[in-house]
């Protein structure tokens, strides 16, 4: 098992896997956040979707040769579209009635589109290649960094900080903000409100694709790639604050950390650290560590 | 009410009655392959497992003996798997059940059948307690086992130069298990083991866990656990060059199945044993060509194989016998010898252990590798008599 | 808040309400009795099983307004140590379904105590997250046996003198423990306590007001509802002689809430029917094929949509009686 004093440059290479997988984190729970946030739905289908993304990916490359960085642009508008049907045909109608309702849709909603894709494609996963481009790797001195994990940092960072941007700091983001808030009042104002929520919920969707697409080069593709990540974003966006979109990518990003400082430490328990983090917030702060109390 | 399953009706037979029908109990020989279909194990056992047992009785000479094959999925739950079991016993009343992967549910089948005076040929499962202190007289356990995968890929690298390790373990009693075996062999032939790192059972990322075995700089990392935390372990482990850095990958318990979804570029120079390779000989390569046809494609894993082996001589062992009750069955089937196109000559042993040598293979790098499914080099035969844990070690209580 | 608005259909007049419910029992308890001369005692057992364990959550979601996504906790927890008890230390099946039963009754109190001062999603996200914590406290502890499961427990004899291995025996049982849990509930629904909790669930602000307090009767109804999950757990693993992880993996929390929602939350008989619908499509469909998850996962998308009162709401809106 696992020495204690673990020497630093071994920690540091520790913290930097877990600044990855924090990236992971934080597009997803950034995408649930923003549904959550902004349209009080509970995305329980977000694990498929982002399933979806990954398997899309897959199939632009394997049936129409398109690369992976087309992919990255193609498969979000894809799969965020199918997201707004979803929205259009089924959630809408739950809107006047409990969220829990929503949470229920979209959990039977994730059942179908995994249990479809398991009968297709079966469990063991499918190979998508890295992209050349961002193949090999750096020796960092205390770790040997591939090139496509320094990737998804960066990327990650550039979309959850541009996405925060959006929401928070433009016009059509106060007008999503204003919508949730009171959406009769808005609509007056002459906004098509539906139609918003539509789109936010797309663009929820699309970022969880677009992090589907990331994750496909170094997760196997598989079916139920989501299925036990969701409860995991789930819980880091309870955390950050089911409101907050700079709670989630903070959140997540720190999650990975101490994830990362648990594995190396007690790795048994790197599974359960997050949902013992998510009992004592709710227990103390129920609207989140950034949160705003609904 | 009962639920209504598939029933291949045997491509043989006549109908011959006489005194051969006069044991077989309501005349007909029930055969139930309980598979998973549908979760982590279903390219490697699963419909292929249906397949090849359709095979086996179609392939058997005829003698009179109608047979009947049922299938189902046990969902990789232990209760699903117990019910149907028992429904299968009790209702319809099967004769024996083929296959079940999945260690827990083999376990609980493995009671259940001897408490109904059944049969039961494992193919799918891996835990050595089946013919240790869980043996039964009704249970005979084909294919592979723990002790067989720790000692056959432990011994073998070791005295191949792989002497200083460093384990990947899946937190679990299975993980735990095949991780405790591996080292034993390990330490008695003399190697090192530099380390170990427990991860969660499912877990995503191995990045942190590779990153320790790399830093130990042990010559073979084995990774301890099985199905998407081992594939997940091994494209990840080609991602931060672990490979290319000299280390090399022992899996413990790996399929064709496995590695036809990495990829012969992640894969390539992983070492690990296994019982049954299509490639082996003409009539493994005949016997592949005609599963793959009728499995869309697919090539037999080894646990694919085992259940065509296993139905094979329980129907030589009914015919003998001129009966299906189970314990006389299983008895008959150890005092035969087996023969099939597949194992070869082989034995089954008075703990319910069946006997046929293993192969240590080792992954071919892509421009070694002809054609699909073409994957393995075997670096080494381990025959049948060391393949498998001396009866006196099992602590089974049918050895006196 | 009221967490779900259309359920618990008002209760006509009082005399005429109860007397279809007591037909309605009455067919149930028939039902079950003289069933297994017919069908697989086993399935059965299970069915029942499960009946009792969606009955004890639909007192928590049906009366109580309050979503567990967690459930699953009881239903194993009941589950391991009854069976440990059985197999370790040699109890007689009373006493380890007994057991069993407390702690998970146990496992409700601490739980309770955390969970319940937060409502609706929150509160369905703590039950949530103290099951995952259970669930990989149950995957790493030695006497739960991980992925095996404990394995062979025995059935023994109860009360010293009727041997459970014999099927009538054992599904005797399971009858009177799940008949008796049955009317347990419908007896606390239909008590003063179940009238408070009615109230909490329709307005809590007025609840409070009264002067009730509130989190105290959430938190009754959240241990009663655990203690008979509990008990439906302990006497499942008697049945199958097999205590597994399934049971306290969140994919079971989320079936008990879809035979609960499609039989018809917050009805008397809803959580049975819904119980007999899933069991038996599992079972059914568990022979061709792998297309179990997809169709409760339709089934969970019909319901949500337009069928939000499940079988035994929609029968009880027809005969214009609640059931």
């Amino acid at each position: 098992m696992e020495i204690f004093g673990v020497p630093t440059q071994a920690l540091f290479g520790q913290l930097l896997i877990g600044l990855i997988n924090g990236s992971f984190y934080a597009l997803l729970s950034l995408g649930l956040a923003v549904i959550f946030g902004l349209l009080n739905i509970i995305n329980f289908t977000h694990g498929a979707q982002y399933m979806m993304g990954a398997f899309c990916a897959y199939f632009l490359l394997s049936k129409l040769g398109v690369g992976y960085w087309w992919a990255l642009a193609i498969t979000p508008l894809v799969v965020g579209a199918i997201g707004m049907v979803i929205e259009r045909l089924m959630l809408a109608r739950l809107y006047k009635l409990d969220h829990l309702y929503g949470l229920l849709l979209t959990f039977g909603l994730a059942l179908i589109i995994q249990g479809l894709f398991r009968n297709e494609y079966g469990t063991s996963g499918i190979p998508y290649a890295l992209p050349q481009e961002l193949s090999g790797g750096r020796n960092l001195g205390f770790m040997f960094l591939p090139n496509y994990r320094a990737w998804v940092i960066l990327a990650s960072l550039v979309v959850c900080l541009a996405t925060w941007f959006v929401i928070e700091k433009t016009k059509l983001g106060s007008y999503l903000r204003a919508a949730t808030e009171n959406p009769q009042l808005v609509q007056a104002f002459g906004i098509n409100v539906p139609r918003m929520i539509t789109l936010t919920y797309g663009f929820g969707v699309a970022l969880a694709a677009f992090a589907g697409v990331m994750a496909a080069p170094i997760y196997q593709v598989n079916p139920l790639m989501g299925a036990d990540l969701i409860i995991v974003v789930f819980a880091v966006v309870v955390i950050g604050g089911m409101g907050s979109i700079m709670g989630s990518i903070v959140t997540g990003f720190a999650l990975g950390l101490i994830e990362g400082l648990t594995k190396v430490f007690y790795p048994e328990a790197s599974n359960t650290v997050i949902f013992i983090i998510m009992a004592i917030v709710l227990m103390i702060k129920p609207a989140g560590l950034f949160g705003t109390q609904r | 009410m009962f639920p209504s399953r598939s029933i291949f009706a045997a491509a043989s037979l006549a109908f011959a009655a006489s005194g051969a029908q006069a044991q077989i109990s309501d005349g007909v020989v029930k055969i139930g392959v309980l598979t998973d279909m549908s979760s982590l194990y279903a390219d490697i056992t699963g419909p292929g497992s249906t397949v090849a047992a359709r095979m086996a009785i179609a392939d058997f000479p005829a003698k009179g003996v109608k047979v009947e094959l049922l299938s189902a999925d046990h969902l990789n739950k232990p209760d699903v798997g117990s019910s149907i079991a028992r429904q299968w016993y009790d209702v319809d009343k099967v004769d024996v059940i083929v296959d079940v992967p999945t260690s827990s549910i083999a376990l609980a089948i493995n009671q259940i059948t001897r408490e109904k005076g059944k049969a039961f040929l494992v193919s799918g499962a891996a835990t050595s307690d089946l013919t240790g202190k869980a043996c039964s007289p009704n249970t005979i356990h084909w294919t592979y086992d723990t002790w067989m995968l720790a000692n056959g890929t432990g011994n073998a690298i070791v005295k191949t130069g792989g002497d200083s390790w460093y384990f990947i373990t899946a937190d679990y009693a299975f993980g735990l298990a095949l991780e405790r075996d591996t080292e034993a062999v390990v330490l008695k032939n003399g190697g090192k083991v530099l380390g170990k790192v427990r991860h969660p059972l499912n877990a995503q990322d191995f990045s942190s866990f590779l990153l320790q075995a790399q830093a130990s700089k042990a010559k073979i990392i084995g990774l301890a656990n099985a199905g998407g935390d081992t594939t997940n372990s091994i494209k990840q482990a080609a991602e931060f060059g672990i490979v290319k850095g000299g280390q090399s990958l022992a899996g413990m318990l790996v399929f064709l199945s496995d590695i036809h979804g990495l990829g012969l570029d992640k894969a390539q120079g992983l070492i690990f044993t296994e019982t049954f390779y299509w490639d082996l000989n003409d009539q493994t390569r005949a016997f592949a060509k005609r599963f793959a046809a009728a499995n869309g494609g697919k090539y037999p894993t080894m646990v694919q194989a085992g259940v065509y082996s296993a139905i094979t001589h329980y129907l030589k062992a009914v015919t003998a016998l001129k009966g299906d009750d189970g314990t006389k069955v299983i008895a008959k089937m150890k005092e035969l010898p087996t023969d099939d196109p597949l194992f070869g000559k082989g034995t089954v042993r008075a703990d319910g252990r069946k006997l046929h040598p293993a192969y240590l293979v080792e992954v071919k790098k892509p421009s070694e590798s002809k054609g699909p499914y073409d994957y393995y080099k075997i670096r080494a035969t381990i025959p049948a008599d060391q393949a498998f844990r001396p009866m006196s070690e099992g602590g089974c209580s049918l050895v006196k | 808040m009221a967490a779900v608005p259309e359920l618990a259909p008002r209760a006509a007049s009082r005399a005429d309400g109860l007397a279809h419910q007591r037909i309605a029992t009455a067919v149930m308890i028939a039902f079950f009795a003289l069933a297994p001369l017919v069908l697989y005692p086993v399935f059965l057992m299970k069915v029942m099983c499960f009946a009792l364990f969606a009955c004890a959550f639909n007192l928590l979601i049906g009366y109580g307004g309050l979503l567990s996504f967690g459930h699953a906790m009881f239903l194993g927890t009941a589950g391991y140590a009854s069976a440990h008890a059985a197999k370790v230390w040699g109890f007689p099946p009373e006493f380890a379904i007994l057991f069993g039963t407390a702690c998970s009754a146990l496992l409700g109190l601490v739980t309770g105590l955390l969970a319940i001062r937060r409502q609706g999603i929150y509160f369905a996200m703590i039950t949530l997250a103290l099951a995952q914590m259970m669930y990989f406290f149950y995957l790493q502890a030695p006497f739960t046996g991980g992925e095996d499961g404990i394995q062979a427990v025995p059935r023994g004899k109860l009360f010293g003198l009727l041997d459970l291995n014999s099927v009538w025996a054992m599904y005797a049982l399971v009858f009177a423990v799940f008949v008796g849990g049955f009317l347990l509930i419908h007896r606390t629904v239909h008590s003063p306590f179940g009238q408070v909790l009615k109230a909490i669930r329709e307005n809590e602000a007025r609840a409070l007001s009264l002067g009730y307090d509130v989190n105290r009767y959430k938190l009754l109804a959240y241990v009663l509802s655990g203690t008979l999950a509990g008990l439906a757990g302990a006497t499942k693993v008697l049945v199958f002689e097999l205590a597994s992880l399934t049971d306290v993996h969140w994919t079971m929390s989320g079936e008990v809430v879809l035979m609960v929602l499609l039989g018809g939350l917050g009805t008397v008989f809803g959580p049975v029917v819904g119980a007999l619908i899933i069991i038996s499509m599992e079972n059914y469909l568990a022979q061709i094929g792998s297309w179990v998850t997809v169709v409760q996962g339709v089934i969970f998308v019909i319901c949500v949509l337009t069928f939000r009162r499940g079988v035994v709401g929609e029968l009880g809106r027809l005969i214009g009686k609640p059931l």
